[in-house]
């Protein structure tokens, strides 16, 4: 009972955050003007932050850690490098570029196609070491992000800077021509992993145990992973790379919610995340105006509490 | 690799750098040039050669002197956090004193990197389980953290763009009057060739290098010391370029073995010469535009430690 | 029955399982010896599908496990392995409960419940239930893993080194109740095992294996003996019957 009530009052507080920032300091007259965009970019944080943490939840749960997470193992990074590669290949005038949803869609057949190479590459060798895993994810990401700025460099650089802006977006620049269909994404996502769920505490014991319990291992992981590549393509696609979210979300939500339960925890790093964006971008538009991006100051927070769980763990071994 | 082999690609390696250009200077035409291409030849071409030796050189010789010091072949200026902490040093000053001569700005720079360097070893002697891999790691979280707190600094303060100047080394912006910093690394590059042998012997252990009658912490300030100047005088003249500490030793050592005084000469000139190619790539790719130093270095840089991590992995999955 | 047919697995160009056909009989202990490296945790992975296998056939109950629904074999199969670090803080119960999942898919109804009584009843953990794994000594937790094992209510038991770091007492204990296991609830079991006396003591049948091939296998009597085991470990053993037990003694 205990954790349904925290849930609850998790759920209270977003819905009063999500409240805040619609109807603060709003009027008669600017009503019209401000209120629908108010609501696009509030539907796109609640979306990014719902997908990144059910990313990260079914990443960790796969990958049995918890201190691995998609952005973390480069697949933002990754998610920019396939935009930037499509920009290359196809020139900037081109229907992949100048169409959002066909771009879109483009890039998420990359990142499927990508991510299961690397997940076939990482993650099938039995015995890997988590830090060697991670060691080699930070640094695909930086390979990855140099390969973008390479790609986006060899694009004629004038024209260049005019997609940056049309592509790139960031919390202080929502990609809100991507809202419906980041939506219908996400929602055939949750449709699609829902059958899944109940075997995520089975996931959770690692492959064996799993295995020994009946899970056809190697499909729903698949199946899995695919979802992830979705998800993360539509966070990335809506504010861009954000390193550290998916961490502190899920790594809060397990702390606040003892509990091997997943559905709990799905639902918990969710709601945490939701009160994190919201209420970092509520600060930082209306306490410091604009002056630093949320993702700034979530990258400084989860990078330092990465550092902590890391030395933690370390040091009580 | 033999030493002279090294020379020669180095020495065409330079000269290529001198004669690749928006301006058409031709080597065979030295003695017709106007004016004005001598010009070009003296302010830009020949400071840019210049600079990118010292970076190249030092840069690799402060990753091997880190990564002798720390016993760890995947620590450099760039996984230790040395270059993130020189960064919000140089914010810092610009902050501060924002009219401050370029020495003053080095100055500062210089204790953040020494502080955060020096930080960063704490923390890796506090760690008991000191696995190869996991160090890096920690070194890089760090930078991550370091990196967000400038960042957070340069909203607040408008200095985004000078920021991100930093973050991409380039030497484009290599004139004559705006590179002479970097001539302080080179009396440093010196001093640690004196002290190699030290560093080799530090890098066995403290109880080791006390036993032979060595002032451990002496030998290791020193090191950190060089290191910090290093990379404080190359990132606040041509911004930083990463993974070059860290790939160019493992290669050297790869061939070469560990003994400092045998491999420092090697390290500097593959680590000049890596930069020279880089660079002339990077002009000739999309002439008459430029691809930065920092890009260039950083793609094939992380390709070739994501390589060398591989490698690590099979030969330790083989033996 | 479970029978196996020419098993092989190449591992870096290493056949560490090479061509190995066996028959393991019903409502008995079969132990699996050999030295290091020999290939008997790898047999194990892959009779219970936990590894793929490169050549050969697993038939139990007459099907190949390759055509069996995934779900459908764990309620006749179960497999333990030896290394069992579950990062999830969990309860005894919680754990034993997971062994009802290829029944309930996680919702446990009343019949659950009782398996799962039952194997925490049996493995003598009904005071401790509640405890978390974490904060249970190494013989408690092979117990409660065991009693997972046990709620899954399977006919064929497979281990894998159960007595891995366990001091003697808790090895007993183990090896008395799978014992039990057969002689009461008529389970069949099969175990990979380093300790030579253990394998003499509490098994029916033994199979001894190196370099990935079957030495010898038969009863203990044909197994336990100077000469077998000589070829299997390069070792001269001493054989002494105490008790109508067959101990092997190589200290000295």
């Amino acid at each position: 009972m205990r954790l349904q009530a925290k849930i609850g009052w998790m759920i209270g507080a977003s819905v009063v955050l999500i409240a805040m920032f619609l109807f603060v300091k709003l009027n008669p007259v600017n009503l019209d003007y401000v209120l629908p965009r108010r609501a696009a970019k509030i539907t796109a944080i609640v979306l990014t932050g719902t997908t990144i943490a059910f990313a990260s939840v079914i990443f960790q749960t796969i990958t049995n850690n918890r201190i691995l997470t998609p952005s973390v193992m480069g697949l933002d990074s990754l998610y920019v490098f396939i935009q930037s590669v499509i920009a290359f290949l196809f020139g900037t005038s081109s229907l992949f570029m100048q169409n959002a949803n066909v771009n879109f869609l483009l890039c998420v057949v990359g990142m499927i196609a990508f991510s299961g190479v690397l997940y076939r590459l990482m993650f099938r060798r039995e015995n890997q070491n988590i830090y060697f895993l991670l060691l080699i994810g930070m640094i695909l990401g930086s390979f990855f992000s140099s390969l973008s700025t390479f790609m986006q460099v060899l694009i004629d650089p004038n024209e260049f800077l005019i997609l940056q802006n049309k592509l790139f977006a960031s919390f202080n620049k929502v990609n809100t021509d991507l809202l419906w269909l980041a939506l219908i994404g996400t929602a055939a996502v949750g449709v699609y992993v829902y059958p899944y769920i109940k075997y995520f505490n089975v996931l959770a014991l690692g492959k064996d145990h799993a295995v020994n319990l009946g899970i056809n291992y190697d499909l729903v992981v698949k199946r899995l992973l695919l979802a992830v590549a979705v998800l993360v393509s539509i966070s990335t696609a809506l504010v861009g790379p954000i390193l550290f979210l998916g961490l502190l979300v899920v790594n809060l939500a397990r702390e606040f919610l003892p509990t091997y339960r997943h559905s709990y925890l799905i639902g918990g790093s969710i709601l945490i995340s939701i009160i994190t964006l919201v209420g970092g971008q509520l600060v930082v538009e209306r306490l410091f105006a604009f002056s630093t991006p949320l993702s700034v100051i979530v990258n400084f927070f989860g990078g330092s509490y990465f550092l902590y769980l890391l030395l933690r763990g370390n040091i009580a071994r | 690799m033999k030493l002279r082999t090294l020379i020669i690609l180095f020495t065409v390696l330079a000269i290529t750098s001198l004669f690749v250009g928006v301006k058409d200077l031709r080597p065979w035409e030295m003695f017709s040039w106007t004016a004005e291409q001598q010009q070009v030849f003296w302010i830009s071409r020949v400071p840019r050669l210049i600079s990118i030796i010292i970076a190249g050189a030092c840069m690799s010789i402060a990753g091997l002197i880190m990564q002798q010091l720390s016993r760890n072949k995947f620590v450099s200026p760039t996984t230790a956090g040395t270059i993130e902490w020189t960064r919000l040093g140089i914010l810092v000053s610009m902050m501060l004193f924002a009219a401050a001569a370029p020495l003053v700005k080095m100055g500062i720079a210089f204790v953040f990197a020494l502080g955060g360097t020096f930080l960063f070893m704490q923390v890796l002697n506090r760690i008991k389980f000191k696995d190869t891999i996991f160090i890096p790691l920690v070194g890089l979280m760090l930078g991550n953290v370091v990196s967000s707190i400038a960042t957070y600094f340069a909203y607040r303060y408008d200095l985004v763009q000078n920021i991100s100047s930093w973050l991409q080394g380039n030497f484009s912006l290599v004139l004559q009057g705006r590179y002479e910093l970097l001539y302080i690394s080179v009396p440093l590059a010196i001093i640690a060739y004196i002290y190699a042998n030290r560093f080799t012997l530090a890098g066995m252990g403290e109880d080791f290098a006390t036993n032979l009658g060595l002032n451990y912490k002496r030998v290791v300030t020193i090191g950190l010391i060089i290191v910090s100047l290093i990379s404080a005088s190359v990132v606040l003249t041509v911004g930083s370029i990463p993974y070059l500490g860290l790939i160019i030793p493992n290669i050297v050592s790869i061939y070469r073995g560990d003994h400092l005084k045998k491999s420092l000469m090697h390290t500097a000139l593959l680590g000049a010469s890596f930069v020279l190619l880089c660079d002339v790539l990077g002009r000739i790719l999309i002439y008459p535009y430029e691809i930065p130093i920092g890009v260039m270095v950083g793609v094939i840089g992380s390709g070739i430690f994501l390589y060398l991590l591989l490698r690590r992995d099979a030969y330790a999955a083989a033996s | 029955m479970l029978e196996v047919k020419n098993l092989s697995k190449t591992y870096n160009g290493k056949k560490v399982v090479d061509d190995v056909s066996l028959t393991i009989r019903k409502g008995q202990i079969t132990s699996f010896i050999g030295p290091n490296g020999a290939g008997k945790s790898t047999l194990l992975s892959m009779i219970s599908r936990l590894i793929t296998r490169d050549q050969g056939e697993v038939w139990l109950e007459g099907r190949e496990i390759g055509s069996c629904d995934s779900k459908e074999l764990a309620r006749t199969l179960a497999i333990l392995k030896q290394a069992n670090h579950i990062e999830l803080r969990l309860t005894i119960r919680e754990l034993v409960s997971f062994g009802r999942f290829p029944y309930s898919q996680g919702r446990l109804n009343r019949e659950d419940e009782r398996h799962v009584d039952e194997a925490i009843a049996y493995m003598g953990l009904t005071d401790m239930q509640h405890k978390y794994l974490d904060e249970l000594s190494g013989g408690q937790k092979q117990r409660a893993y065991i009693a997972m094992v046990l709620a899954q209510d399977t006919e064929y038991i497979l281990l894998d080194e159960p007595l891995n770091n366990l001091d003697m007492k808790h090895s007993v204990q183990i090896m008395q109740t799978l014992r039990r296991m057969v002689q009461e609830l008529g389970k069949t079991i099969v175990l990979v095992i380093h300790d030579i006396n253990f394998a003499s003591c509490y098994s029916d049948r033994i199979v001894a294996l190196k370099d990935g091939r079957i030495v010898q296998e038969g009863s203990v009597e044909q197994i336990i003996d100077t000469d077998v085991l000589r070829g299997i470990y390069d070792l001269e053993i001493g054989i002494q019957e105490i008790a109508g037990q067959r101990i092997c003694t190589f200290y000295a």
